[in-house]
């Protein structure tokens, strides 16, 4: 065991060494990892925003679908009621228009009996002359029976 | 010591493993192992055996240990400063993943034990306990493989695991006591004084007994700590040695040989890890102590 001048090599070695890592080792080695440090912190909170985000979207989809369901129910009620109204509506003007188209049928009906009664009035009175004519085989006077013949075309 | 292609015995075979290569003074008048004698004034050469590295006395430098420990500290410094060019704060990959752990282990454990805003203690300890691993790693190469190929290009001595010899350790762990010195005095100022003299006994009558027990306290922290590295390397580079040279005892001694062997390295990594980590700690928990203030 021999203490020599290598006891004061290593100390000069040992302090190089030293600086050398304090100066050029040490402060980037411990700066990147610092930084990588807060580069992954950095990372966590945005994905711990991002997933509380995605939890409030799918909270609004929830509710916008809700909304939109409920929206559509209404609008097929409106439409539902719109369609009753409508084939009401056409029930009454088709009720209408029916009573309207009888209605005439009957006057035009009454109008026709109407006239042949009138028709049919004028020919018996021609008829119940002839036949009095041949019945009386004389010739009657038109003229003077025919107050009578008149008369009786009226009861019928 | 016997030249290389001579037969040694067990005993020549340990002493040799635990020589260093040694360049130093050998004082005047000294008789060398080939039988000359150094002439006036001293002459400056390798050593020959642990006789002509004791005389040399401080006026030496062990070679080996110096080239190993600062090639260690080099890689050490290369390596980690390669990643730090590349460090950003993309996804990090391979060696840059392995480097950031133990980056983060060593500021883990400085923020825990230290509490003070000091940007030297992290990087020290980062420095030692990388350059500790490193240079105890050295003792799981097989003893004799960088040793006796060396020697058979000429070198005659080669101790590979820095860290048992104690000019290394104890380098470093002075190397600590300095600074713990310096922040005691920059940080407490008269407060360190106060320290060394009222304590344990606040009375002005025991300031001698307070002062020779907290010296030699405090004087025992910076060689407890080289000398617990060195000795726990110490011990384990011996027992490798002895291992090996369990294998020259006979075939029959091959197979037990080779199994203490694996079972040796493999605790020894649990060592070599346990003591360089220790090291680290204990800078940091000494520094933590020379600038906490009572």
């Amino acid at each position: 065991m021999n203490l020599n001048l290598t006891l004061i090599g290593q100390m000069l070695a040992f302090v190089a060494f030293v600086v050398f890592c304090m100066k050029y080792v040490w402060p980037p080695i411990l700066a990147a990892m610092a930084e990588r440090e807060q580069k992954i912190a950095e990372g966590l909170a945005a994905a711990d925003k991002a997933s509380h985000d995605l939890e409030m979207a799918k909270e609004k989809a929830v509710e916008r679908l809700k909304e939109a369901k409920e929206e559509a129910a209404g609008i097929i009620d409106a439409a539902n009621r719109r369609a009753n109204q409508i084939v009401d509506e056409a029930k009454d003007a088709a009720v209408v228009e029916a009573d309207r188209v009888k209605a005439a049928a009957q006057a035009e009906i009454e109008q026709e009996s109407n006239r042949a009664r009138e028709q049919l009035r004028g020919q018996v009175a021609a008829l119940s002359l002839a036949g009095a004519e041949k019945v009386l085989g004389a010739s009657i006077d038109a003229q003077a029976h025919a107050d009578i013949v008149d008369k009786l075309a009226a009861e019928l | 010591m016997a030249a290389a292609g001579e037969t040694r015995t067990i005993s020549e075979y340990i002493v040799h493993h635990l020589t260093n290569l040694t360049y130093g003074k050998l004082p005047e008048g000294f008789h060398r192992h080939d039988g000359s004698t150094v002439p006036e004034g001293g002459v400056w050469t390798l050593a020959h055996g642990g006789e002509e590295a004791a005389a040399m006395g401080f006026n030496a430098i062990h070679i080996d240990s110096m080239i190993w420990s600062i090639g260690l500290g080099v890689l050490f410094c290369w390596l980690f400063r390669s990643i730090a060019k590349k460090a950003s704060s993309d996804t990090p990959s391979g060696i840059v993943n392995f480097v950031e752990v133990i980056v983060g282990f060593v500021d883990n454990t400085v923020k825990d034990t230290f509490h003070g805003r000091n940007p030297l203690v992290a990087p020290l300890a980062l420095t030692i306990f990388v350059w500790v691993f490193l240079m105890n790693l050295m003792d799981l190469v097989p003893v004799d493989l960088i040793p006796y190929t060396l020697e058979l290009i000429g070198v005659p001595y080669q101790k590979i695991v820095p860290s048992t010899d104690p000019n290394i350790t104890m380098g470093m762990a002075l190397g600590v006591f300095i600074l713990m010195l310096y922040y005691s005095i920059t940080v407490k100022g008269f407060g360190f004084v106060k320290e060394l003299t009222m304590n344990p006994f606040n009375h002005p009558l025991f300031i001698p007994v307070n002062l020779f027990m907290e010296v030699v306290g405090l004087l025992a922290k910076p060689f407890s700590l080289g000398l617990r590295l060195f000795g726990n390397m110490y011990a384990g580079e011996m027992i490798f040695i002895l291992i090996a040279a369990l294998f020259s005892a006979g075939v029959a001694w091959m197979v037990p040989a080779g199994l203490m062997q694996i079972g040796w390295a493999i605790f020894h990594i649990l060592v070599i890890t346990l003591q360089a980590f220790i090291f680290m700690v204990l800078t940091i928990v000494y520094l933590s102590m020379a600038h906490e203030d009572h």
